[in-house]
C-alpha cells in the first residue's frame, strides 16, 4: 500500500551526506547520533528501548512493521530514540496481536522517521567512518549549513536522568500477566528474593525476568544512594541498562563505589556493567560503531561456550583496565574480543555488557539471572563464587 | 576442540540419483563436505551411484566408487578401502539410512569404523514416530496430538481429547487411501470406520488437524561443546498442508514478531540439544496464526534441501561447517569464510529477503494430478534475493521459466470472479497465480485468507504487485512510476508491454552483496544480487579487487527439471574451473540454490539472479566481460544466445548462428544436405490438419514434437490420425509459437555421441549405444559405453558424420548428436551444439575432461595440442551402463510408459569389466529388485507390434523359473509357441484380472508395452500405475525387459562383481584440481598453451 503522504524526508549526516527518502512518522527535524541495529525482528522493542535515547536508529533489515504494534512488546512506555530509519515500512501489518500500524504509532509518539533510503549503503558508511551525528528533517526549506552546525555540535545529555524513574516503584511499569504465556517454561520460578533494580533507563524485561522468577522487585531512581538502598534491605541489586556515555555519570559512579561496599550481590547489565566497572577503577571507551543486534556471539569463559546475545551499546569497558584484584573478564565478544562481562573478586558482583533479558533477541543467556540468585544464596551462606 | 587426530580416512556416502525430494542439494552438501575433509588433509572415500555429480569428481575425493547404494556394496567398499570413519549426515536420507543400517548391524564396529555426524540413538529419536514423540514430550515440546487406534471406540474417545478437525490416516494403505480430514463428528465416524476397514492391520492414526497454521522452519547447528546457533528462519507462504518442498518459502520468517520468533528459535535449540546432534539440523514447526501455540512437525538431523537454501540465503556454509564439526572442531574454532575474521559461531543477519519458488514437472506431465499435499512433487526450485518481497517474487516468477514476466496467468484472466473464488480452494502448483488473480480483482483479503489460510501479509504484498501492474496499464508512465515499478521487480520489457510506452531513460541495476552480517562487518564475499539503488557494490568490488584479468560470464541452467538436471551444473562448474585455470575471472550467473555452481566460492563472482535476458544484461553491464559462455547451461542459457548476440555480446565458442542452424528445421535440413547425411524424413506443420496430411504421406508411425524444446517435452509417437489430433491439442495448449515437427519414426538402434570441436579437429571421447531402440527418449534409455553391438563400419560412419556436422556447424566447444542405425544405415536424429546429459559420465569413464577441453577450445586452443588426440578416443577396459531413474511414485496419474518424451529425473551408472556386470550394477543402483530366488512370476501384456518378440522374452523368463502370466492375446501366442502361461483377464473383464494379479503379490515384474494414449483411465496406464504403488518393476519396452532378464541370467549378485575405484581407471591422467596446484603450469593461453610433463605424457 502506498502512503498518501508522499512527503519528502531527508537524512543529513555530519559529513554532509544526504539521503532522500519519504517521511514516515512525525514532521519536523531531529538531531541525534546515527547508529544501526541488525536485529531482524523486534523493532518495537528497539523503538521503546531507553538505551537508544538521543540516537537515530537505522534498521538494517529492510522490511519493518510487518507485525504492527502491540502493547506487550514495548520495553518502556514510549519511544525514546530521536529518529528512526527504515527501508520499507509495512502498511498492512498482519499478526494476531497487532493493534495498529507502525507508521501511525510513530506519528502518535512524535518520532521523526524516514523510509525508502538505501539503508545498506548508510550502514556501510557508519561501519567505515564510525558512528556520526545526523538529522532527519521533513522541512523543505531548512538551512542546511545551520543544521549541519547543529548536527556537529550535538551531544547526548542527561540521558540517564531523563530515562530513569523519578520515584521508587515496586514493579515495572508495563503489563506483566499477559506475557507469562510466552516465557520459557523450563526456568525455575521460586526465588523469593527482594531485588532492588537501579533504573538507569531500564528495559521492562529486566523487571519481568526477575518477577517471573518469584522476586519481589523495587525499581529505584538512578540516584538512589547506598544508604537509601541499605534501608530497603534488598537481597540483591540489579544495575540496569541505559543510554549515553557512561563516563558522564560521575555521581552514579561515586555512588556505586559505596553500594559495592554494602556486601549485597550485584548483577549489572549494559550501562550498569560499564558504570560498576568505572566505579572499580576500570576505563570505558567508545566503539567505532558499537554492537547493536540480536546475533552477537559472546564467549562465557566459565562455561567455555559461545552464546548468541542481544546487544545495544556504543561504549565498552577497556578489557585490560580491569585490575587483577578487582575481577576478571568472564565474557568476551567472539567477533572483536571486546569485554562483555566481568566477574568481581573484591565485591559480590558480576556484570555483562549484553542483554540476558533478551526481548528482542535470543534467550540463550537467560541463565545469568539464575547465576545471580546463586550468588545471593552463596553470599548469604558466607561463600562467594561466581 | 580441534580436529580429532584419530580420524584419518573418511568415507562419505552420497545421496544417489536425483529423484523428487532428493536433488542436487546433496551434491552441493557432499561437495562441500569432501572439500572440507580434504582441506584437513584427510583421505576421502566417496560412494555415490550418481555420475552426474561434482562430488564424484576426481578432485573431490581420493577414492571414488560409482556403485549401487546398498548395504552390501558399502560393506564391500569398506573392506577394500578400510576407512576408519564414516560421515553419515551429508548424503540425504539415502546416505543417512545406509549409515544407520551399517551401524545397527554392528558392521561398522566390527571393522573399527567410527560413525561421524550422527549416532543411531539420535536418528531414532528424530525418525521413529514413537520415540520422537516421547523425546519431544520429555523436553516439553508440543507435537501434533495423535494416537494410533485399532477400533472405533478408542478413536471416538481420542477425538474427545483433541477436538475437531482431525486427520485420519489408515495404516499401510497406499497413497493414504481411505484417509481424510473430518470437520464434524459424523464425518469422523464415517472416515474412521472406513479407514479401519481398509487398513490391512485394522489400524488408523488419528491426528489433530493443523492445516492452515503457519509453517516455520529453523536451520540449527550444534557442536560437541554444546554451542548452538540458528542459521536462518524460513516461513512457508503456503500454510501447513503443503510439503515444504512444494511451498513458496521466504527467509527470514516475515510475519512473526520477536516473541514468536524466539519461542520457535528456543524450541529449535532445545530440540537439537536434546537430540545431541553434532552438525546441522532442520526443525519444522506449525504455528497457530491466532496464538503462541505451536507444534513440532518434523526434525531432520542432517543437512537437507532446506539447509542448502539457508546456506545460499545467508551465505553461511552449513554443510561445510557440519563436516568440520563432525571431525571434531567446535563452532568457535571455524572461521567464517565470508568475513574472514569472525567465527562460525554466530547467527547470520541479513538485509534482504529471499524467496524460494518450486519448479514442478506439470508442464511435461499434462495428465499428472497437479494438487499439492504432503507428498513433494517439485523437481527443483529457484531462489531470488531482493530488498523487497515484491521484487524477490517477480524475480522468482520469471526465474522459474514458465514464460511469465508478471504473476498474471493469461488463462485465469478470462475466469469470472465466481470461478476465481471457487478455484482458490484448490491447492495446486498454480494456486499462487489464482490468489494473485483474486487479489487483483479486489476480492477482500479476509475472503481469500479464509479459503487459503495464506497470511494477509503476503496477500498485501501481492496486491502491491497487482496494483502496479494495473497502474502501468492505466496511468501515464512517468519517472516516478517507472522507478517504483523497477523497485518492485518489473522488467523494462514488461513495463513497456504494459504501458505501451518506450522507456527512454532506463534505470541501471545496482548489485548488493550477500555477507552474512547485514553490512556490520566488511566482507569480501563475491556474492551479489541485483536491485535498483544507487550504490553498486559489485562494481566497487571489481574495482577494489582488480586482478587485471579479463572477465568471462558462465550462465547456469536454472531450476532442475526433467530434461535439464544436475549434469548442466556439473558442466557449468567445470567450465568455471577451467576458466580460472586459463587465467580469467570466472563469473557465474544462476538462480538455483541447490547447486555447486551457486556456492559463493565456486566462481570468482556469483550473481544470484534469474538467468533471463534483462537480468543477465544488467550483470554484463557491470562486469563488462570479454565474452559469455552459454553452452553449458542447458536450454536456459542457450535461449539467451540470440538476444545477447544481437546486443553485441561476444558468445564464446559456437556462435549464435550455428546454434540457430542446428535448431531451425529448414536450416538444419540444408546443413544435412550439404553434409550428405540422411535423417528420418519429415516436415514442419502448424495445424493438426497439416500434421495428419504429412503423417499420412510419411506413413505411420510418426514422431511429433514442437521445435525448440528440451527433454522431448510434448514429444510423442503417433500411430494414427486420432493420436495426432490428441497430441496436437496438447502442444497447441502450451502456446507454442514455433512450428511442430513431424518425422518418420524409425525403430532402430539409437546411438549418442558427445564430441568436442575446435573448428579444425574434433574429438569423440566415446560412442554410446542405447539398449532401447529409437522411440524412447535418450534421457530415459539405458545407455552403454562403449557401444556393444555396432560394427566398425557403422562406427566409422558415425565418426565421419560427427566430423562433418561439427565442422560444417563450425562448432567451438561441445556437441551432442543422436543417431539412429536402421537397416544398417545411419540417420541423424538430433544435433545439439552444446553440453549434454552424458558429458559428466563420459568424462568420468573415459578420463577426457570434456568441459575443460571445450572451454580451452573457446579461447582458440587446438585439440591437437591438448594431448588427448583427435577423432575417436580409444575406449578403455571398462564398460559403463547408465540407467535412468524415475520418480513415478511421487507423481500420480503419470503413465510410466517410456516414449520420446523424457520422464526420468535422474540416473545411475554401473561400471564393470563386462557389459552384463555393468548392467547388473546399473539396474540394482536404479532400484530394480533382482529376484532370482524362490517362486516368482512375471506378467506380460504387450502391444501387437511387440508380440513376436515377447515369445523370446517369455522363454527367457521361463528358463529362469518364472511363472508366466499374460493377457489373453499374448497368452494365446505364447501357448502356441509352447510356452506355458496363465491367462489373466483385462481389468474391465471382471474377476481374475491383471490388477488383482498384481495386488496378489504373485508377480515380481510386469512387462507392459501398450502405448494407446496417455489417459490415466486406460487399462495399460492403470496397470502401470498399480505397479508403481506396489513398487513392482514395470518394464515398458521389450528391450529393457530383455536387458533385465539377460542380466539376471548371468546368475551373479552384487556380491560377485568387482567394486571399481574410478580414480584407478585412468591412473595416468591428472585430475583437474591438480592443475590448479601445479605452479609450473603455464597459463599463457594464447601463446599455444605450453605443455608440462605428466600432462603431455599421459597414456592414450
Amino acid at each position: 500500500m502506498e502512503q498518501n503522504t508522499d512527503a519528502i524526508a531527508r537524512l543529513i549526516l555530519s559529513d554532509g551526506t544526504e539521503f532522500r527518502g519519504l517521511s514516515l512518522g512525525s514532521e519536523g527535524t531531529v538531531i541525534g547520533e546515527v547508529v544501526f541495529t541488525t536485529g531482524m525482528t523486534g523493532y518495537l522493542e528497539t523503538l521503546t528501548d531507553p538505551s537508544y535515547y538521543g540516537q537515530i536508529v537505522t534498521q538494517t533489515f529492510p522490511l519493518i512493521g510487518n507485525y504492527g504494534v502491540n502493547e506487550d512488546d514495548k520495553e518502556s512506555k514510549k519511544a525514546w530514540l530521536s529518529g528512526y530509519i527504515v527501508r520499507e515500512c509495512c502498511e498492512e501489518p498482519s499478526n494476531f496481536r497487532s493493534r495498529g500500524k507502525l507508521s501511525d504509532w510513530l506519528k502518535y509518539q512524535g518520532v521523526v522517521a524516514i523510509k525508502g533510503i538505501d539503508t545498506r549503503s548508510l550502514t556501510k558508511k557508519i561501519r567505515e567512518t564510525g558512528v556520526m551525528n545526523g538529522a532527519i528533517t521533513t522541512e523543505k526549506n531548512i538551512d542546511k549549513a545551520a543544521l549541519l552546525k547543529d548536527i556537529r555540535n550535538f551531544t547526548i545529555k542527561n540521558a540517564v536522568k531523563t530515562t530513569s524513574t523519578a520515584q521508587i516503584k515496586n514493579y515495572a511499569d508495563g503489563p506483566l500477566e499477559s506475557l507469562k504465556a510466552t516465557l520459557p517454561s523450563n526456568a525455575p520460578c521460586n526465588f523469593n528474593f527482594k531485588i532492588c533494580l537501579m533504573d538507569f533507563g531500564a528495559k521492562r524485561n529486566i523487571a519481568r525476568s526477575l518477577i517471573r522468577r518469584g522476586c519481589e522487585l523495587l525499581v529505584v531512581p538512578y540516584n538512589t544512594t547506598a544508604t537509601e538502598i541499605e534501608k530497603l534491605s534488598p537481597d540483591g541489586i540489579m544495575l540496569s541498562n541505559g543510554p549515553g556515555d557512561p563516563m558522564e555519570n560521575k555521581d552514579i559512579i561515586e555512588n556505586l563505589k559505596e553500594i559495592g561496599k554494602l556486601n549485597i550481590p550485584i548483577f549489572g547489565i549494559c550501562l550498569g556493567h560499564q558504570l560498576l566497572a568505572l566505579a572499580n577503577g576500570a576505563k570505558t571507551e567508545k566503539l567505532k560503531y558499537g554492537h547493536r543486534g540480536a546475533n552477537q556471539p559472546v564467549v562465557d569463559v566459565l562455561l567455555d561456550r559461545t552464546l548468541v546475545t542481544t546487544q545495544n551499546h556504543g561504549y565498552a569497558v577497556v578489557a585490560d583496565s580491569i585490575k587483577d584484584d578487582v575481577g576478571y573478564i568472564s565474557h568476551y565478544n567472539a567477533n572483536d574480543g571486546t569485554c562483555e562481562g566481568i566477574a568481581y573478586k573484591n565485591i559480590p558482583a558480576f556484570t555483562v555488557q549484553f542483554h540476558p533479558e533478551a526481548w528482542a533477541g535470543p534467550l540463550d543467556t537467560d541463565y545469568l539471572f539464575d547465576r545471580f540468585f546463586r550468588l545471593i544464596k552463596d553470599n548469604k551462606n558466607g561463600e562467594r563464587r561466581v | 576442540m580441534p580436529i580429532n587426530k584419530d580420524i584419518k580416512k573418511v568415507m562419505v556416502i552420497g545421496s544417489g540419483p536425483i529423484i523428487i525430494g532428493q536433488a542436487a542439494e546433496f551434491d552441493y552438501a557432499g561437495t562441500q563436505a569432501c572439500r572440507a575433509l580434504k582441506e584437513e588433509g584427510l583421505e576421502v572415500v566417496l560412494v555415490n551411484s550418481n555420475p552426474a555429480t561434482i562430488m564424484t569428481d576426481k578432485s573431490m575425493a581420493d577414492h571414488i566408487y560409482i556403485e549401487p547404494l546398498t548395504t552390501k556394496t558399502i560393506e564391500r567398499i569398506i573392506d577394500i578401502e578400510k576407512p576408519n570413519s564414516l560421515l553419515s549426515t551429508l548424503g540425504g536420507q539415502t546416505g543417512l539410512t545406509l549409515s544407520m543400517q551399517l551401524a545397527k548391524s554392528g558392521f561398522l564396529e566390527s571393522r573399527g569404523v567410527r560413525l561421524l555426524g550422527a549416532n543411531p540413538q539420535t536418528i531414532d529419536k528424530a525418525e521413529d514416530r514413537k520415540m520422537f514423540k516421547e523425546t519431544m514430550e520429555k523436553i516439553g515440546q508440543p507435537c501434533i496430538p495423535s494416537k494410533v487406534v485399532e477400533n472405533i471406540d478408542d478413536a471416538m474417545d481420542f477425538l474427545e481429547d483433541i477436538g475437531l478437525p482431525v486427520i485420519i490416516r489408515p495404516a499401510f494403505t497406499l497413497g493414504g487411501t481411505g484417509g481424510g480430514i473430518a470437520e464434524t463428528k459424523e464425518e469422523f465416524y464415517n472416515i474412521a470406520v472406513n479407514g479401519l476397514r481398509l487398513s490391512p492391520i485394522t489400524q488408523i492414526l488419528v491426528e489433530k488437524c493443523i492445516s492452515g497454521w503457519k509453517e516455520i522452519e529453523f536451520e540449527v547447528i550444534r557442536d560437541s561443546k554444546s554451542n548452538v546457533i540458528t542459521v536462518c528462519s524460513m516461513e512457508n507462504l503456503d500454510p501447513v498442508g503443503v510439503h515444504t518442498g512444494d511451498s513458496i518459502v521466504i527467509a527470514p520468517a516475515v510475519t512473526l514478531s520477536d516473541r514468536e520468533y524466539q519461542i520457535l528459535r528456543t524450541a529449535s535449540i532445545d530440540i537439537i540439544s536434546e537430540l545431541k546432534v553434532e552438525g546441522g539440523c532442520n526443525c519444522q514447526f506449525a504455528l497457530n496464526p491466532e496464538s503462541f501455540e505451536y507444534a513440532v512437525i518434523e526434525v531432520n538431523p542432517r543437512v537437507s534441501r532446506s539447509s542448502a537454501l539457508a546456506s545460499k540465503a545467508t551465505g553461511y556454509p552449513i554443510a561445510k561447517v557440519a563436516t568440520k564439526i563432525a571431525i571434531g572442531y567446535s563452532l568457535d574454532e571455524i572461521v567464517n569464510q565470508v568475513t574472514g575474521n569472525t567465527y562460525a559461531c554466530f547467527e547470520p543477519a541479513i538485509d534482504y529477503v529471499v524467496i524460494k519458488f518450486p519448479k514442478w514437472p506439470f508442464d511435461k506431465f499434462v495428465y499428472a494430478k497437479r494438487t499439492l499435499g504432503t507428498q513433494m512433487k517439485a523437481t527443483g526450485e529457484v531462489m531470488s534475493i531482493a530488498p523487497s518481497f515484491e521484487q524477490a517474487m517477480m524475480k522468482s516468477v520469471r526465474g522459474i521459466e514458465l514464460g511469465l514476466d508478471t504473476m498474471t496467468l493469461q488463462e485465469f484472466e478470462d475466469l469470472s470472479d465466481e470461478q476465481v473464488l471457487n478455484s482458490l480452494g484448490i491447492i495446486d502448483d498454480r494456486r499462487i497465480f489464482m490468489v494473485y488473480q483474486a487479489v487483483k480483482r479486489g476480492i477482500p483479503f479476509e475472503t481469500i485468507h479464509n479459503i487459503t489460510m495464506i497470511d494477509e501479509w503476503f496477500l498485501a504484498k501481492l496486491k502491491n504487485l497487482a496494483d502496479m501492474e494495473t497502474k502501468l496499464i492505466n496511468s501515464k508512465l512517468n519517472d516516478d512510476l517507472y522507478i517504483k515499478a523497477k523497485k518492485m521487480g518489473f522488467l523494462d520489457s514488461t513495463i513497456e508491454r504494459l504501458s505501451g510506452k518506450k522507456i527512454c531513460k532506463k534505470a541501471k541495476a545496482a548489485f548488493k552483496m550477500v555477507d552474512t552480517c547485514a553490512a556490520e562487518f566488511a566482507a569480501t564475499t563475491p556474492y551479489f544480487y541485483s536491485t535498483y539503488d544507487e550504490e553498486n557494490e559489485a562494481a566497487e568490488f571489481i574495482k577494489n579487487n582488480n586482478t587485471n584479468k579479463q572477465n568471462v560470464i558462465v550462465f547456469g541452467s536454472g531450476p532442475i527439471r526433467i530434461g535439464q538436471g544436475i549434469e548442466f551444473d556439473y558442466c557449468s562448474v567445470h567450465c568455471v574451473w577451467a576458466l580460472k585455470r586459463l587465467g580469467y575471472e570466472a563469473i557465474i550467473c544462476n538462480n538455483n540454490p541447490e547447486t555447486v555452481s551457486t556456492d559463493f566460492d565456486t566462481g570468482d563472482r556469483l550473481y544470484f539472479d534469474p538467468v533471463q535476458f534483462e537480468d543477465v544484461k544488467n550483470i554484463i553491464e557491470t562486469e563488462k566481460p570479454i565474452g559469455v559462455v552459454v553452452q553449458f547451461g542447458g536450454q536456459t542459457a542457450i535461449k539467451l544466445t540470440k538476444k545477447l548476440s544481437e546486443m553485441g555480446v561476444n558468445i564464446l565458442g559456437t556462435s549464435a548462428d550455428s546454434i540457430d542452424a542446428a535448431e531451425d528445421r529448414e536450416r538444419f535440413d540444408e546443413l544435412l544436405e550439404k553434409c550428405n547425411i540422411k535423417r528420418p524424413k519429415g516436415d514442419t506443420v502448424f495445424t493438426d490438419k497439416e500434421a495428419i496430411e504429412v503423417a499420412n504421406k510419411l506413413g505411420y508411425p510418426v514422431l511429433l514434437r514442437p521445435s525448440y524444446v528440451l527433454g522431448g517435452q510434448n514429444m510423442i509417437i503417433a500411430h494414427s490420425d486420432k493420436d495426432i489430433i490428441e497430441y496436437m491439442e496438447i502442444i497447441m495448449q502450451n502456446n507454442i509459437e514455433n512450428p511442430v515437427l513431424v518425422d518418420k519414426y524409425m525403430m532402430g538402434v539409437e546411438v549418442e555421441v558427445d564430441a568436442i570441436c575446435d573448428g579444425e579437429d574434433f574429438l569423440i571421447p566415446g560412442i554410446m549405444e542405447h539398449i532401447e531402440r529409437a522411440g524412447v527418449h535418450s534421457g530415459d534409455s539405458i545407455s552403454v559405453y562403449p557401444s556393444q553391438n555396432l560394427s566398425n563400419r557403422i562406427k566409422n560412419i558415425i565418426v565421419d558424420y560427427t566430423k562433418r556436422l561439427a565442422l560444417s556447424l563450425d562448432v567451438r566447444g561441445l556437441l551432442n548428436i543422436q543417431y539412429v542405425v536402421y537397416n544398417d544405415e545411419v540417420y541423424v536424429i538430433e544435433v545439439n551444439p552444446r553440453s549434454s546429459r552424458t558429458v559428466p559420465y563420459i568424462s568420468k569413464v573415459t578420463g577426457v575432461p570434456m568441459v575443460e577441453l571445450a572451454t580451452r577450445v573457446m579461447f582458440g586452443q587446438k585439440l591437437k595440442d591438448m594431448g588427448y588426440g583427435t577423432g575417436l578416443y580409444p575406449s578403455g577396459d571398462y564398460v559403463a551402463v547408465k540407467v535412468p531413474v524415475f520418480s513415478f511414485e511421487k507423481l500420480h496419474d503419470v503413465d510410466t510408459h517410456l516414449g520420446p518424451e523424457m520422464k526420468s529425473t535422474g540416473e545411475v551408472l554401473g561400471i564393470a569389466k563386462s557389459f552384463e556386470e555393468a548392467l547388473l550394477k546399473g539396474l540394482i543402483a536404479a532400484g530394480y529388485q533382482m529376484n532370482n530366488q524362490g517362486s516368482k512370476g512375471v506378467l506380460i501384456t504387450v502391444k501387437d507390434a511387440d508380440k513376436i518378440e515377447a515369445i523370446n522374452l517369455a522363454e527367457k523368463f521361463k528358463s529362469l523359473g518364472f511363472t508366466i502370466y499374460a493377457t489373453p492375446k499374448t497368452a494365446a501366442l505364447l501357448n502356441k509357441n509352447m510356452i506355458p502361461c496363465n491367462v489373466v483377464q483385462k481389468i474391465h473383464e471382471g474377476e481374475n484380472n491383471t490388477l488383482q494379479l498384481i495386488e496378489s503379490g504373485k508377480v515380481d515384474y510386469v512387462i507392459s508395452t501398450s502405448t494407446k494414449g496417455r489417459l490415466p483411465a486406460r487399462d495399460s496406464v492403470k496397470i502401470r500405475r498399480k505397479t508403481v504403488e506396489l513398487s513392482i518393476p514395470c518394464l515398458t519396452s521389450i528391450d529393457t525387459a530383455n536387458a533385465l532378464i539377460d542380466s539376471m541370467a548371468i546368475g551373479q549378485t552384487i556380491c560377485d562383481v568387482e567394486m571399481v575405484d574410478i580414480t584407478s581407471l585412468n591412473p595416468n591422467l591428472l585430475d583437474t584440481e591438480d592443475y590448479l596446484k601445479r605452479k609450473e603450469y603455464d597459463y599463457s593461453i594464447l601463446s599455444g598453451y605450453k605443455q608440462v610433463n605428466g600432462y603431455k605424457n599421459k597414456k592414450l
